[in-house]
Formats: C-alpha cells, sequence, structure tokens
C-alpha cells in the first residue's frame, strides 16, 4: 500500500499531490484518468487527458475518497483526481479563526 | 508531509507576495524560499547534525526552519533570556550543533560550540550552494525546550507529519484575503512562534514581526503595516489594553486577536473586548507537545457568552473553547476512567499533530496513542473544554485536592485585585495550605480578610485562603507563564506573618 508523505505526480497534467492519509483505494490514484506516478518518474508514452475527467483540481485542496484516503494537491493540474473513474471530493473544513 | 513542502507551496503558487516584515528587511515567497535553499547549504557544508538558534526571532526564524529542513536536520530556537549556563547547559544537550546567534548573545553561548553569527548565516545564505534534502516526514523536524515552570526543561520532539498535519488540518492553504497580514510578537522559542511562521506562510498572510515586544510598538505596527490579525500572551495583551485605555485607538484593520501561552484573567478579556468591539478575539490554547492549538474559542463564542443570560453560555467566556477537528479529547480520573460532561479530571488528547516525545525519555503516548497534558480540565454538556491549570500545581491541604485556578478566578473578580496567584507552601499540620498571593489594583488597599471572605461567599470553605499575601507583580516567564514555584519557595522560607 501506498504510504503516508508520498509524493506523485500526474502523466497527463500538471497535478502533483501529496498523500496525507493512505489507504488501499490509492493504489488505483488518478488524475485525468491516467495513473498517478511517484514525482521524478516519467511519465508513459501515448496517455492523454480523458476529456471525462478534466475538471481539474484545486491548489492547496485536500481531496477525499469514502474509503478514508485524504490526499492533498501541491500543484493544480487539469485533470480530476479519481480512484479508478470515481471522483474525489474536496473535503469541507470549517474556517477556523487565524490563532497563531 | 515535510514543512518545506508548505514554502514550496506558497512560493509556487504566488513568488512574489510579500511574505516577510523584519525592520528593514521584506521578503517576498520566492525570496524566502530561495534564501532557504541556500541556508541548507550553509547548514549542509558545516556537518552539523542540529541548528540551533539563539536570537531574538524575527525572519531569522522561518529561515532556519526551512533551511533546517531542507538540510534534512531539525532546528532548536532557544531562550535567549537563560543565563549564559543554563544556554549552554541546553545547547550541550543538542547533537553536534551548528548555533545560529544573535550578537547580543555571542558571549552568552561561548567557545565552546560551532557557531556563526545571524547576520552572517543570513549573507551566506544568499550565495551558497543550495541544498534541497526532503526529509523523512516522520522525522523530527523541530526540538523545543519546554519552559521548565515545573520541572527540569524537556525536549519536545515534533515531526515534520506532527507540524504538517497541525497545519494542514487547521488552516485552508492561501485562504487569507489579498492583503492579510500578522503581526508576530510571540518569541522563536515557543511553539507559537514555530506554528505562526508555517500557519501564516501556508494561509497566505504577510508576516510582520515584532522581536522585542513594545505595547506602543505594537499599535503603531498594527497600523502602518495594515495588520489583520495577530497573537499575544497575556502580560502582552494587559500592556496593550493599558495603551488602547489610553490613545482612543480602535485599530480599525486588525479582524481577529488571538491570545494564549497562559490563562487570561476574565476581567481583562472583558476590557479588551469593550475597548476593541470590532475585534474578533480567538482564545487558543495547546501544548509544545501538541504543535500548537488544540482548542479554539472563536470570536462568535466571545460575543455569544458575553451578551448571554443564561450562566453555562456566559460561563464560556473562561473557556479555551472547542477541540479542532483534527483532535480527541478524553478528560480521565485519576484510575484512567474516561469521565464524562461536568466531571474533572486530567486532559488526555490524540491526533496526528500530538507529538508526546522526549529526547531522552521517549514517547509518553499510552498504546492508544492518548497524550496526558497534565492539565486539569472539564468539558461542559457542547464540548466546550475548561483549564483548570496544572496537575503539579494542584494543592493537597489535608488530604483534599485543590485546583489554584478555581480560587484565582474568583479572586480576580474582586475590584481591588489585579492579578493572582494561589500556591501551596508546605505547612507541618496540613501538607500544604492555601496561600493566595495578590497584586493589588492601582491605589487599592484590599484586607487579607476581606478577600478571604469574598472567596468564602463564593466557593466551599475549604478554598478558603489561608493566608493572604501582597506583591507589586507577580514572577512570570516570558509568555506570561507565572512561576509558582518562585513563589512557593518565597513562602517556603518565610515564617507565616
Amino acid at each position: 500500500m501506498i504510504k503516508n508523505g508520498t509524493r506523485l505526480q500526474s502523466q497527463v497534467c500538471d497535478t502533483q499531490v501529496i498523500v496525507v492519509r493512505a489507504s488501499e483505494g490509492l493504489d488505483d490514484l488518478r488524475a485525468g484518468g491516467a495513473p498517478l506516478i511517484p514525482v521524478g518518474e516519467t511519465a508513459a508514452e501515448g496517455l492523454s487527458l480523458d476529456p471525462a475527467l478534466s475538471d481539474g483540481n484545486l491548489m492547496g485542496k485536500r481531496y477525499v475518497d469514502e474509503g478514508g484516503a485524504e490526499i492533498l494537491v501541491t500543484k493544480a493540474g487539469a485533470g480530476t483526481l479519481s480512484i479508478g473513474s470515481t471522483p474525489l471530493a474536496i473535503k469541507e473544513a470549517k474556517p477556523l479563526p487565524a490563532s497563531d | 508531509m515535510s514543512i518545506s513542502l508548505l514554502l514550496e507551496m506558497a512560493s509556487s503558487t504566488d513568488p512574489d507576495r510579500t511574505a516577510v516584515v523584519s525592520g528593514d528587511l521584506r521578503l517576498t515567497t520566492g525570496e524566502l524560499s530561495a534564501l532557504a535553499d541556500g541556508g541548507a547549504g550553509v547548514v549542509a557544508a558545516s556537518g552539523a547534525q542540529h541548528v540551533a538558534y539563539v536570537g531574538a526571532g524575527g525572519a531569522l526564524l522561518p529561515l532556519l526552519l526551512f533551511a533546517s529542513a531542507r538540510a534534512g536536520v531539525p532546528v532548536t530556537p532557544l531562550n535567549y533570556r537563560l543565563s549564559h549556563e543554563g544556554l549552554r547547559a541546553l545547547i550541550s544537550r543538542l547533537p553536534d550543533p551548528l548555533v545560529v546567534v544573535d550578537d547580543e548573545y555571542r558571549d552568552a553561548v561561548g567557545d565552546g560550540f560551532r557557531v556563526i553569527g545571524s547576520a552572517e548565516f543570513l549573507a551566506a545564505a544568499r550565495t551558497a550552494e543550495p541544498a534541497t534534502e526532503f526529509p523523512d516526514p516522520d522525522s523530527v523536524g523541530v526540538v523545543l525546550f519546554t519552559s521548565g515552570t515545573t520541572s527540569a526543561p524537556k525536549a519536545v520532539e515534533l515531526t515534520h507529519n506532527n507540524l504538517t498535519s497541525y497545519i494542514t488540518g487547521t488552516v485552508e492553504f492561501a485562504s487569507a484575503e489579498p492583503g492579510d497580514a500578522a503581526l508576530i510578537c510571540v518569541p522563536p522559542y515557543h511553539i507559537a512562534g514555530v506554528s505562526a511562521a508555517l500557519s501564516n506562510l501556508y494561509a497566505g498572510r504577510k508576516m510582520v514581526y515584532l522581536t522585542q515586544f513594545d505595547a506602543r510598538e505594537w499599535v503603531r505596527l498594527v497600523e502602518s503595516e495594515g495588520v489583520t490579525s495577530a497573537t499575544v500572551v497575556p502580560t502582552m495583551l494587559d500592556r496593550i489594553v493599558s495603551v488602547l485605555d489610553t490613545q482612543n485607538t480602535a485599530l480599525p484593520t486588525l479582524r481577529t486577536l488571538a491570545y494564549g501561552g497562559s490563562k487570561v484573567a476574565l476581567p481583562l478579556v472583558r476590557k479588551a473586548l469593550d475597548l476593541l468591539p470590532a475585534v474578533g478575539f480567538v482564545n487558543a490554547y495547546g501544548l509544545t507537545e501538541t504543535s500548537s492549538t488544540i482548542a479554539v474559542l472563536t470570536p462568535d463564542d466571545h460575543r455569544v457568552a458575553l451578551g448571554s443570560d443564561d450562566d453555562a453560555v456566559a460561563k464560556r467566556l473562561g473557556s479555551v473553547g472547542q477541540p479542532v477537528p483534527s483532535i480527541e479529547v478524553q478528560i480521565r480520573a485519576e484510575d484512567g476512567t474516561v469521565l464524562g460532561a461536568g466531571e474533572t479530571g486530567e486532559l488526555f488528547v490524540r491526533g496526528e499533530q500530538v507529538s508526546g516525545r522526549y529526547t531522552g525519555i521517549g514517547s509518553v503516548l499510552d498504546e492508544q496513542g492518548w497524550f496526558p497534558t497534565k492539565d486539569v480540565a472539564t468539558l461542559d454538556e457542547d464540548g466546550y473544554l475548561y483549564i483548570g491549570g496544572r496537575s503539579d500545581d494542584t494543592i493537597i491541604r489535608g488530604g483534599e485536592n485543590i485546583a489554584p485556578a478555581e480560587i484565582e478566578d474568583v479572586l480576580v473578580e474582586h475590584p481591588d485585585v489585579r492579578d493572582c496567584a494561589v500556591v501551596g507552601p508546605e505547612d507541618p499540620e496540613w501538607g500544604q495550605i492555601i496561600v493566595a498571593v495578590v497584586v493589588p489594583a492601582a491605589g487599592a488597599e484590599p484586607q487579607p480578610e476581606e478577600l478571604r471572605d469574598f472567596v468564602r461567599a463564593q466557593l466551599r470553605g475549604s478554598r478558603t485562603p489561608d493566608r493572604v499575601v501582597f506583591r507589586d507583580e507577580l514572577p512570570t516567564n516570558a509568555t506570561g507563564k507565572v512561576l509558582r514555584r518562585e513563589l512557593v519557595s518565597e513562602l517556603n522560607a518565610k515564617e507565616p506573618a
């Protein structure tokens, strides 16, 4: 299983993420339909952004799935983040006042 | 994740945003990032296993936090107010450190360590060959010494994961409005100083540093830099309120003012709320071991409590609010039983931001990951947390446990009392007795018997101070914690009057 703290990048857009809370499901984590790979590795040839999964993602937002996985977008990109073909949801946080 | 990533995210998103204002030095997020890379190069070239910082803070703090992270070694900001001996003893406990020191404290550090001046470090960081390691997220990023008001200082180890869990769990990235500015005047060796450097950068606020606290300068900076949020410890709040009282300044840009570090007396909170009606007050409670804040009393909570006729709601002005979302809390009895609402016991907390690990001691978390805070606490029906002081400060008089905070909360409401601390010196008959050390309000001359009657009228008879003594001020450390040990040794040394 993927480890907390692992940094991953998209093969079809600019997206980079870090795993905040790992789960089995993250083994099939994708952006724009293509599997994420460790930051620094070379993208496979012939992959392209799936138009059905091209809603993009937001810098600095946390995305979660129903299985408890959580990732943080460290570089935004054009691909939708998904596990398999199921898009992840933005983790809605109640804003806290500045406390330090 | 590593704290370096917080800076990487900030600088890649908006490299030209002003990140730090510290005296004459202004740095954008991009400049801070470049300096941190260079600073990492300086640290790596020195071969040090640890970075120590002895100085007043300002830009050096975020710079050293990120430079050390990128060099893959932990950093420890130290209390520059310690004696030469005390300071050297703490540095000696760090493995093979590079000591970065402000000029004023060079003599205090001495010749026994590898030393570089702060200005020299900054200059070297501008030209050094950059280094960028990615530290293991479970490795230690910051080591802080506890203040040691109740025992010898312990070295708290905070991992990158502890710190970044706190940040990502409580702060939304780039959530600040353009132009937002935080005024940072907490000392660099305090957990709030560390968390301020991380959280404000991540939120996207300009960080304005005031390294030697002065209330007039604080007010001036709020106005000149358009400060929108600030955090102060109780003694600072007290001085700011005194200045505002005479200056008739409403601080129009200030939206939130957080206070914490140690307990703030309620009359002071009410006065501050009254003087700054448009400011949102935030009471933040946390410990070094929990990577800063674990509970927050929000601006709304303050307003609702202040305006409420319902005693249970009005009382919340004296609470530290509700736990932040990523923290679980439990109140436990001495035998470990988990207590319900309204019952008083020791506060235990759990969450990824909680370290609970000390150098040379190891982890003090229990098998389920709970950390014993040693704070006496109660939760109310709605989950508001009340802190009743350190369990180490509990007075045991004739077999009965007495939390000093309970008596202090009553005494400080007396119009003739400006400040007070209740302590328990030794007593041959009772084991300990209750002594109230009182700082009278300006011009007031309260009588001991009158103050004892005032407490007796509101609390059980066993809570009445056996003695009341007067003092011009209470001994406190830089973050406003009352040095109770000092008061107790004074009282133990003296025969009862």
